[in-house]
């Protein structure tokens, strides 16, 4: 084989005359210049089909992060949101940045013995805090565990029972723990979530830059991604919502529980407490000791999950002394008064996981994955 | 300045010049290239659905290539190491190859991180709201940017030097060298610690886990420029001392048998332990519960190294196409281990014990395929004209004589 050279030596022949610009190199450049042109414009042209409210507008390029908005900033955002809101939904939104009140620190307890899996909790929440619709987003995943065991490795995320409760079973209801040490908040990089005096950590959906390392860094598999463009119905908007919470959101942001505190920032419950059928949740301030939570952390053997992970979480978890080898009975007659007046609807298991892939199975060559969708 | 710009502009000239293989690989190369954009706009449009992530593994391909690459970028260190400390004299100018494939290296690395994000629109935040010194990932921007200005400067000054026949000034590159070789461990060991320091993710929470990225990255960099050493030395006039070869060859033994070690010692800690926190590693070796999508993926990865380790500790290795046969194999033996065998397994089973498979999707695929096929356009960009430069065949003598009216040696090798 000869030696191809992509370079000659000066020495090796005598100097040649620069070329003058032929019709034939002038054509030949053009020609290569042209097609390159042609082909990028072919690569970048899936870019036409991008939806208007893709692309930031000016207002929202330039907003400033939460912390850094002056009450005059926060009303711009406020009301360009709503616009938007009004452009997407049809309906004008009730939409306030809601503040934490002083002296309050929220607290969540969960009776393990009360809580019969049906998955209200988790619709409630859907509901409320407008989450997307397709691809799917829930905040609350209910495990079916087998009894004398906390290692979630053997529950089941999927139970789908013509009756809950199951007797071999207990129910163990996640959701975000605000810890008070929170790995997510430390590894942001920037500084788009953070924890809140009352405790709660947020989100500011308008600042996140969608890079997940909370949500690999979070031990309790609490935050969520919006993969694609979140969708939800309009007539199921919820139309009072708050900057921090539940105002719909975008593409590519994370969201999670922020035990709505559009609700709980002035006095009500969150909705996964108001809608379960057996008190099994209980929630509070834990700095007034003669809240229910204050109580229940007195009088209770509590846990947290996870407790080696060293987040001191906000939310806890107990069963009751009084039945040590079943639920408590109250809350299964609940369960069979609720069995035969909702039927099916009721206990709904959650959705395929992930987002949804019309796109990629429209995309996908059959022959990638072995033809499996 | 006049000089310089004239010199980027015959770098920029001389870039779109060569054969007929020149041409057929790069235009190949930006076939690829197109492709990836392509698929990367079909990403904006529809958003991060368009990969095979999920909640549950929420990072896949694209951060496995990051890490990966940035391995590869630290690995141009092992070149300065033995030339700069040890005054190894042959390797002097090999250097300046082992810091461009770095800065291309670094500039994948880069991309790969972008095209992860879900809001690349926002990447200003960064700038305004840098949680530095708290978050892991500010630390890496930083130090993957200043590796990246780092080497620009080391390896630009040095060839620009030759361009203008001068003795580069030692003042003016020696201090960065020796700034490079730190900052290089440290740009893979902030990468590591990006993961390790995740207490949720008892896979990766395990203090051997920069230890290995170091030791596979030195294995993985110095196998990648034996295989483009041996590219130029056959292809070009650039005489590659054979003594290169050897030592390159001794440092990527070395770092392959410390990996190997780190490798099972992780594996021992896991597996005899037997310990929940296991499950990752069991789902990654064995399969977990039915599920075992990764474990081909690894007993790949394994077996290619330990025959490309075998093979290195023979003699029969000092030829060359063996050489070149055991570097192939670890290089993607290593991409492997590190990549889809580091990254996925961490996610599965999820926090809450649940098992959901990854598999990269073909959209995800062909991004990744372009950024690769990008930084391979922007490395061979670099040695196109780096080698003329070092060869002494474009000098600022022969600039500035064309500029003077003299017929100057037209930068082509049509006959």
């Amino acid at each position: 084989m000869t030696d191809v050279r992509i370079w000659d030596g000066p020495s090796a022949r005598p100097p040649r005359q620069e070329p003058e610009l032929t019709r034939r190199s002038f054509l030949r450049t053009g020609a290569a210049a042209l097609g390159g042109m042609a082909a990028l414009a072919a690569a970048l042209s899936p870019l036409r089909e991008l939806a208007s409210d893709d692309i930031p507008d000016l207002g929202q390029f330039l907003q400033k992060h939460y912390k850094e908005m002056t009450p005059t900033d926060m009303e711009a955002a406020l009301e360009r949101i709503r616009r938007k809101v009004e452009e997407r939904f049809e309906v004008r939104p009730h939409l306030r940045d809601i503040k934490p009140m002083e002296g309050v620190e929220f607290v969540y307890a969960l009776n393990l013995s009360r809580c019969i899996g049906c998955r209200k909790c988790v619709h409630a929440c859907v509901a409320e805090n407008n989450q997307s619709r397709s691809p799917e987003v829930q905040y609350i995943r209910v495990i079916e565990m087998p009894r004398g065991t906390l290692d979630v490795e053997r529950g089941n995320h999927h139970y789908d029972r013509p009756t809950v409760p199951d007797p071999n079973h207990f129910y163990l209801p996640v959701q975000c723990h605000q810890c008070a040490n929170p790995p997510c908040v430390k590894v942001c990089p920037v500084e788009a979530t953070w924890q809140e005096p009352d405790g709660i950590t947020v989100i500011d959906y308008d600042w996140c830059i969608g890079c997940r390392y909370c949500e690999a860094a979070c031990p309790y598999w609490a935050r969520r991604f919006n993969f694609a463009r979140p969708h939800l119905p309009k007539e199921q908007l919820n139309p009072t919502m708050s900057y921090l919470s539940n105002r719909p959101r975008e593409k590519g942001v994370m969201e999670k529980c922020h035990f709505c505190l559009h609700r709980t920032r002035e006095g009500r419950m969150p909705a996964c407490v108001e809608i379960c059928p057996t008190g099994a949740r209980k929630f509070g301030n834990v700095l007034d000791p003669h809240s229910e939570v204050s109580q229940i952390l007195k009088t209770k053997r509590v846990f947290v999950l996870k407790e080696e992970v060293g987040t001191l979480p906000r939310f806890f978890y107990y069963f009751d002394e009084r039945y040590p080898n079943s639920l408590d009975p109250e809350a299964v007659a609940i369960a069979h008064r609720l069995k035969a007046e909702e039927g099916d609807a009721y206990g709904l298991p959650p959705g395929p996981d992930g987002p949804r892939r019309e796109f990629i199975a429209a995309a996908q060559p059959q022959w990638w994955n072995g033809g499996r969708a | 300045m006049k000089t310089y710009l004239t010199f980027l502009a015959r770098c920029f000239r001389l870039s779109f010049v060569g054969d007929r293989r020149y041409y057929a690989w790069m235009f190949f190369l930006t076939v690829l290239t197109l492709l990836g954009i392509n698929a990367y706009c079909k990403q904006l449009v529809h958003g991060l659905a368009t990969t095979g992530m999920t909640d549950q593994v929420s990072w896949g391909f694209y951060i496995a290539n990051f890490t990966f690459l940035v391995g590869m970028a630290a690995a141009a260190v092992m070149l300065v190491i033995p030339v700069y400390i040890y005054r190894n004299r042959e390797l002097h100018d090999l250097v300046i190859f082992g810091e461009l494939f770095a800065v291309a290296a670094i500039i994948m690395a880069m991309l790969f991180v972008t095209v992860d994000l879900g809001r690349p629109d926002r990447f200003h935040h960064l700038l305004l709201r840098f949680n530095f010194p708290i978050s892991m990932l500010t630390w890496d921007v930083l130090v993957l940017n200043g590796y990246l200005l780092l080497n620009l400067h080391i390896c630009g000054y040095l060839i620009y030097c030759a361009y203008r026949r001068r003795q580069p000034s030692k003042v003016f590159y020696i201090p960065f060298v020796f700034v490079a070789i730190a900052w290089a461990i440290s740009i893979h060991t902030v990468t590591a610690f990006l993961y390790s320091g995740l207490g949720g993710r008892p896979f990766w929470n395990s203090a051997v886990v920069a230890p290995r990225f170091l030791a596979s990255a030195f294995a993985a960099g110095p196998a990648f420029l034996i295989l483009s050493l041996s590219v130029l030395a056959r292809y070009t006039t650039y005489r590659v001392p054979e003594q290169a070869f050897l030592t390159l060859r001794n440092i990527v033994t070395i770092a392959l048998s410390i990996n190997m070690f780190l490798l099972g010692s992780e594996a021992f800690t896991e597996f005899y332990t037997d310990s929940a926190h296991g499950a990752s590693a069991r789902y990654l070796f064995l399969g977990l519960h039915g599920h075992n999508a990764l474990v081909p993926w690894i007993w790949t990865a394994i077996g290619l190294n330990t025959v490309a380790l075998i093979l290195l500790f023979m003699p029969v290795s000092r030829k060359r196409s063996v050489l070149q046969a055991a570097c192939i194999m670890l290089i993607v033996g290593i991409w492997i281990e590190k990549g889809m065998g580091m990254i996925v397994p961490a996610f599965v089973p999820s926090p809450l014990g649940e098992i959901v498979e990854y598999l990269p999707t073909w959209n995800e695929t062909l991004v990744t395929v372009g950024i690769w096929a990008g930084g391979l356009l922007i490395y061979t960009i670099l040695v196109r004209v780096t080698v003329p430069v070092l060869t002494g065949r474009l000098t600022y003598d022969q600039d500035f004589s064309a500029a003077t009216g003299a017929p100057a040696e037209l930068v082509t090798n049509h006959p």
